[in-house]
């Protein structure tokens, strides 16, 4: 059975091939114009190849232009990329970067339509529509993901109960009392929600819950089982970054099977990671991505170290814009707790403030109701040890703080005995997940 | 005045006491006195020795981490009141000890108590001028030699 596209907007993905290709290169076209005159940076990188706007001729020409990453940002922060003056900007978000400064990021009005008609669609794709009463649990602040979902919902006619992360006696009274139909969060803490309710006397009954909208961080289709089967709801997986645009990049449809890239707005392209070619469909690599409507940042060829694969068949949803496969994991070592992104690099630092040498250490993610848990382990040296008890804790205390403060997450110090973490060739691994292993408990 | 005291960071699970013991027993090295602190995640043993240079190089060769603090020996009473008698002098004046742990000599019918005090110098010539004792190193091991 195939979807319609029951919000007008949606008619984009259902876009007839050729259709979709002429306007990807216009709008590519207007893009990497723009950005040669108003990005110092993009300018520079194509001069040093001899590269013209007028010289993308066709799609397949992106290939030619240089990359861009997170770096990019963090290193002309905050401003340095935009490409439109600041009168034109209405909005500003910020992630956390890889340093402890954060990524900002713009959007003209322009901008907020297109991020808007994104996340509606987002939706559409999931089955909403304007007789749904919707619980956004995604956060909002400078972080994309709750604001980018409320204006979506809206869009789309819901009901948008801006609730926010946090406070599950709440979420659970307003679920229950305000009739809520559908909901997005991070998984994990719907996982949370979930145990929460079932704690309740009436537990899933009653709720009038029938949808879920997740992303923000990975997940698995073994997460999703256990989902759907507890409380007894359609699960969806979404996609998204604060540098593309935030949520609304990709999105599953009634199918559940590999999300829908807005090829209209995102020009995917698949590399690998080690030697930047471009990669032939249905071949795992890192996902890049073009924004072909962004104006006051346009990204070209943005390394998102997200590693997928493009599936080429068609969707039975009837959607003609393509598909990637979730994401498996990442081509570099950033990880994702509760939606912030964190770089062992960052952990390192922090420990580096209270230490003037780097003790060996190992972060361990777990899940506890439902919220991941940072743990990170360090290996007492003798530099560091003191015979007094309170002493140690102390230096506990400061490494936990310092890496909150450059982290923005808690995380619990454990202090351990020398050569207690297992090392590889010398090197510890740094990171044990043990997030998704058996369910949330 | 000052004795040496080993610490050894352990981490607070079975097993893990048994490692620097099982070391120091294989060197021949005899514990004096000990005393184990603990917290919910890390333990820290605290050693006297007669040689803890010695003790010291087979705990790191074991892969131990090893600290070496200066604590000070106080020969007591072992009487009721004998504790206090000590404390009473050191209270008065300030003196704060972070840490303590004591045992009784049989043969002398007095009692040392080691102590881990901040500013030892002035706790010295404080304690001094009670009359009380300060045993140093060599006094200490002479004390506690099992004949």
């Amino acid at each position: 059975m195939s979807d319609s596209p029951a919000f007008p907007d949606s008619r984009s993905d259902f876009l007839g091939v050729a259709e979709l290709e002429s306007l990807q290169l216009k709008r590519l076209q207007v893009i990497v114009s723009s950005s040669y005159d108003n990005v110092p940076l993009t300018r520079r990188r194509m001069d040093e190849r001899g590269l013209k706007p007028e010289h993308i001729k066709t799609i397949a020409d992106v290939a030619r232009l240089p990359f861009m990453q997170k770096t990019d940002l963090r290193d002309t922060y905050p401003y340095g990329l935009f490409a439109r003056p600041m009168k034109e900007v209405v909005r500003l978000h910020a992630s956390s970067g890889t340093t402890g400064k954060p990524i900002v990021v713009g959007y003209t009005r322009e901008d907020m339509k297109v991020w808007t008609s994104v996340m509606a669609r987002t939706f559409c794709a999931a089955g909403f529509t304007e007789h749904d009463i919707v619980q956004n649990a995604f956060g909002y602040g400078l972080f994309t993901g709750g604001l980018g979902a409320h204006y979506g919902a809206e869009a789309l006619g819901a009901a948008v109960i801006p609730i926010s992360g946090g406070n599950t006696e709440r979420q659970i009274m307003v679920m229950q009392d305000f009739g809520v139909t559908a909901i997005c969060s991070t998984p994990s803490y719907f996982l949370h929600l979930i145990e929460a309710i079932e704690t309740t006397g009436n537990g899933f009954k009653g709720l009038k819950l029938k949808t879920g909208v997740f992303g923000a961080e990975p997940w698995t289709d073994g997460m999703r089982a256990h989902i759907e089967e507890r409380a007894h709801i359609k699960a969806y997986d979404i996609y998204g970054l604060s540098e593309i645009i935030g949520p609304g990049v990709a999105a599953e449809c009634s199918q559940q099977s590999g999300l829908h890239v807005f090829e209209d707005h995102f020009l995917m392209e698949i590399v690998d990671p080690k030697t930047d070619e471009v990669l032939p469909d249905s071949e795992e690599g890192e996902l890049v991505l073009t924004t072909l409507s962004k104006q006051a940042i346009p990204m070209i060829r943005y390394r998102t170290h997200d590693m997928t694969s493009i599936i080429p068949e068609r969707c039975a949803c009837g959607r003609t814009i393509r598909r990637i496969n979730r994401i498996s994991h990442r081509s570099d070592d950033m990880i994702i707790i509760r939606g912030v992104n964190v770089f062992p690099s960052q952990i390192e630092a922090a420990l580096l403030k209270v230490e003037k040498s780097l003790p060996h250490y190992q972060i361990v993610l777990s899940r506890k109701e439902g919220l991941d848990q940072i743990e990170v382990q360090v290996e007492v040296t003798s530099g560091m040890f003191n015979d007094r008890v309170g002493a140690m804790e102390q230096l506990q205390k400061k490494m936990s703080s310092a890496i909150e403060h450059v982290v923005g997450l808690r995380a619990y110090v454990r202090l351990v005995e020398p050569q207690s973490i297992a090392r590889s060739q010398g090197k510890a691994k740094r990171v044990i997940d043990n997030r998704n292993e058996g369910t949330s408990r | 005045m000052n004795l040496k005291q080993l610490s050894v960071f352990l981490e607070n699970k079975p097993g893990r006491l048994g490692h620097p013991c099982k070391a120091l027993t294989e060197a021949g090295i005899n514990i004096l006195t000990l005393c184990l602190a603990d917290t919910e995640q890390f333990g820290i043993l605290r050693l006297i020795v007669k040689d803890w240079e010695k003790a010291r190089a087979v705990l790191e060769k074991a892969g131990c981490i090893v600290n070496i603090s200066q604590v000070l020996a106080i020969e007591i009473p072992d009487r009721p009141g004998g504790l206090e008698s000590v404390l009473s002098i050191l209270e008065p004046n300030a003196v704060n000890i972070e840490y303590m742990y004591a045992f009784t000599l049989k043969r002398s019918g007095n009692a040392v108590m080691i102590a881990r005090i901040e500013d030892a110098d002035r706790a010295v010539s404080i304690l001094n001028g009670k009359g009380v004792s300060v045993l140093d190193a060599a006094a200490f091991y002479a004390l506690t030699q099992v004949n």
